[in-house]
């Protein structure tokens, strides 16, 4: 199972962003859910073991088809892919 | 975690090399020391600096492509002003008159094309020495083998393909 890491704040839903801990982009994204004061969990893909990088790809690809970071996932229903500030402080907001 | 200092040395011989080969680095200094550790921790994880923005696989055979600087570096920058990661910048970036955007990686797409068997080596040249592409940086060569290291670029051998007219 993977490593998932919570961060405190407000309840906005299930926020779970695949990360890697290595990505300047992913290292935004982290600090600006922080500053909005959103509650989220995030996974950093490129810790796990190779056997939960490939179970984890698959997971992403069902939401982000590149497979690229950060990939946020919300709800489990919807995501938002790569850091993208405007998308993700209207969506928070 | 990878001390300051360490960080900053790295990042003064990129400084460097950007600048030799005509590159220019993203100018916000907290993300330039983002990149540089995510660099350096790949290199102490990888034993390659494998692209900080990819899962690289730790196979370095796999990750030939993404050791930075990747492959798709010069186009990136020419469709989008910068590289995936934004470490590489185009001069509007570097001088502050635009803010680097995250843009989608071409990495899939282009391995996808690759391994597509029609494409792939259907063609072949009849010169009397074949000639070698750096992917890197486009530097073309005529000779039995590609050379140990670009002479522009310095990237290692196996980073260069053979260059079919
Ligand atoms: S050139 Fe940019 S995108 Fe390519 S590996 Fe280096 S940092 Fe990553």
């Amino acid at each position: 199972m993977a490593n998932i890491q919570h961060v405190e704040g407000q309840d906005k839903g299930k926020v779970l962003i695949y990360t890697l801990s290595t990505c300047s982009w992913c290292k935004k994204t982290k600090r600006l859910l922080k500053d909005l004061k959103v509650a989220y969990d995030y996974i950093d893909v490129d810790l796990e073991d190779m056997e939960e990088q490939d179970r984890l790809e698959l997971i992403i690809m069902k939401f982000n088809p590149r497979a690229s970071f950060p990939t946020i996932v919300i709800n489990d229903t919807e995501s938002i892919n790569g850091y993208k500030p405007r998308e993700i402080k209207e969506r928070f907001k | 975690m990878i001390d300051q200092e360490r960080i900053n040395e790295y990042l003064k011989t990129l400084q460097a090399d950007a600048e030799n080969g005509g590159y220019l680095l993203n100018p916000d200094r907290e993300f330039l020391e983002d990149l540089a550790q995510g660099l350096l921790e790949n290199t102490d994880r990888y034993g390659y600096q494998a692209c900080p923005c990819r899962l690289a696989n730790g196979n370095m055979e796999k990750d030939l492509d993404i050791i930075c600087p990747c492959d798709y570096r010069d186009e990136d920058l020419n469709d989008y002003g910068a590289c995936y990661c934004a470490l590489y910048v185009n001069e509007s970036i570097a001088n502050g008159e635009q803010e680097p955007e995250a843009i989608p990686d071409r990495r899939k797409e282009v391995l996808a094309k690759k391994s597509d068997p029609i494409k792939k080596g259907a063609a072949v040249s009849k010169t009397a020495f074949p000639v070698w592409r750096c992917k890197v940086c486009g530097y073309l060569c005529a000779r039995k083998n590609p050379p140990e290291r670009c002479p522009i670029c310095k990237a290692q051998k196996e980073r260069f393909e053979e260059f079919v007219f």
